[in-house]
């Protein structure tokens, strides 16, 4: 079956990215196919390359760009809530005249569309906020 | 229909709202801090127990471990999944409902 | 669009205004997903009654100095999304009526163009009703 998947919280403060990726890597271990991740509001956030999570601790935006890697995840941020967050990729910050981007490898910034896509081609959508 | 809780009964109503609209043959998940509905002896097992005579009730049984609380005290009728078990649950319902 | 699955797709609201972002980013996607020619409901329960209340009053100057989106919920119906839902018992636990929300209006382009009330006050069982029909089901 083909999921669609919407992170709506940041890294470290909620719960749902930890629920979003257990939720996502069972669904993959299980053999069905993940349409899009889409990360909303601050789950933003979890595409920082900069976080430096305690080493005894997970590093949230590692695991979900590994995550991504293995099994060819379109991992979107929305990019009207990144910009308003300060989250850029090399493109947007060049254009915007930021001096840094902070984006992860695995990770692209695209529109609100890409959300409702994901709603219309897979078959669940499952939500992840607080 | 799937409905997901992750938030504490005793902090939102969440659940109370949920219970309030879903109907009988539906599927409710308590996950993340919602868990702390699914146990005896809190003002909620009430609710809970007569919400079980029509709908479908299930707890994350790794968010219950990681909390240490413990599955053999959640109420009778609460069945128990992983995260396999969610995914499974989301496949069986034709839409899923996060009540955030 | 291409595409021509038309799903229904339902926006939960239950979250109040400016305290959060939620309210204000949930419209943004309510204002894309126009674009895309599907069948949209917004319903509105708990404290996301109050994102309809009417007379807000902030700018980006004034006030609370936050940006007062609550217009774009009066533009909805040029967008048609026409069918908005409000949870009755959220309103009477609030005390609040009809009388409190927005006039949120579309022009009836399927029947007499006359303009219309774009917001149905229901009880739970219409409600649950409406949700039991969905396709997507987006909360905020």
């Amino acid at each position: 079956m083909k999921f669609g998947i919407l992170v709506n919280e940041g890294p470290y403060q909620h719960q749902s990215s930890d629920s979003a990726y257990q939720f996502t890597k069972a669904a993959l271990e299980k053999g069905h196919e993940i349409f899009r991740v889409f990360f909303y509001h601050d789950g933003v956030n979890n595409a920082s390359r900069l976080m430096v999570p305690p080493q005894d601790d997970r590093n949230i935006v590692n695991r979900w760009t590994e995550l991504g890697k293995k099994y060819n995840l379109d991992l979107v941020v929305c990019i009207a809530a990144a910009q308003r967050r300060g989250m850029l990729d090399e493109n947007e910050a060049k254009r915007q005249g930021k001096d840094a981007n902070n984006i992860a490898e695995g990770f692209h910034i695209s529109g609100l569309g890409q959300l409702i896509e994901a709603g219309i081609k897979s078959e669940r959508l499952v939500v992840f906020g607080d | 229909m799937l409905h997901t809780i992750n938030k504490s009964p005793f902090e939102t109503n969440s659940l109370e709202t949920c219970l309030r609209f879903a109907r009988a043959g539906h599927s409710v998940l308590l996950f993340e801090d919602g868990i702390y509905g699914a146990f005896k002896g809190t003002r909620f097992e009430s609710l809970i127990t007569d919400s079980l005579k029509s709908k479908n009730i299930y707890v994350l049984v790794p968010d219950v471990e990681a909390r240490g609380m413990r599955t053999d005290n959640v109420i009778d009728g609460i069945k128990t999944v992983d995260y396999a078990g969610f995914v499974d649950l989301t496949v069986d319902n034709k839409t899923v409902q996060a009540w955030l | 669009m291409e595409d021509e699955v038309i799903k229904k797709f339902l926006y939960v609201n239950r979250k109040a205004p400016y305290g959060t972002i939620y309210a204000l980013e949930s419209l943004e996607v309510v204002l894309i997903g126009a674009a895309f020619d599907q069948d949209v409901t917004l319903a509105f329960i708990d404290d996301g009654v109050y994102q309809l209340k009417k007379d807000q009053k902030t700018s980006v100057d004034s006030g609370a100095g936050m940006k007062n989106f609550s217009k774009t919920y009066l533009a909805l119906g040029d967008y048609d999304v026409n069918k908005i839902y409000v949870d009755k018992a959220s309103l009477d636990e609030r005390g609040l009526t009809a009388d409190d929300l927005m006039e949120l209006v579309y022009e009836d382009e399927d029947d007499d163009y006359k303009e219309k009330s774009s917001i149905s006050i229901v009880n739970q069982d219409e409600l649950a009703e409406l949700m039991e029909q969905q396709d997507v089901v987006l909360s905020f």
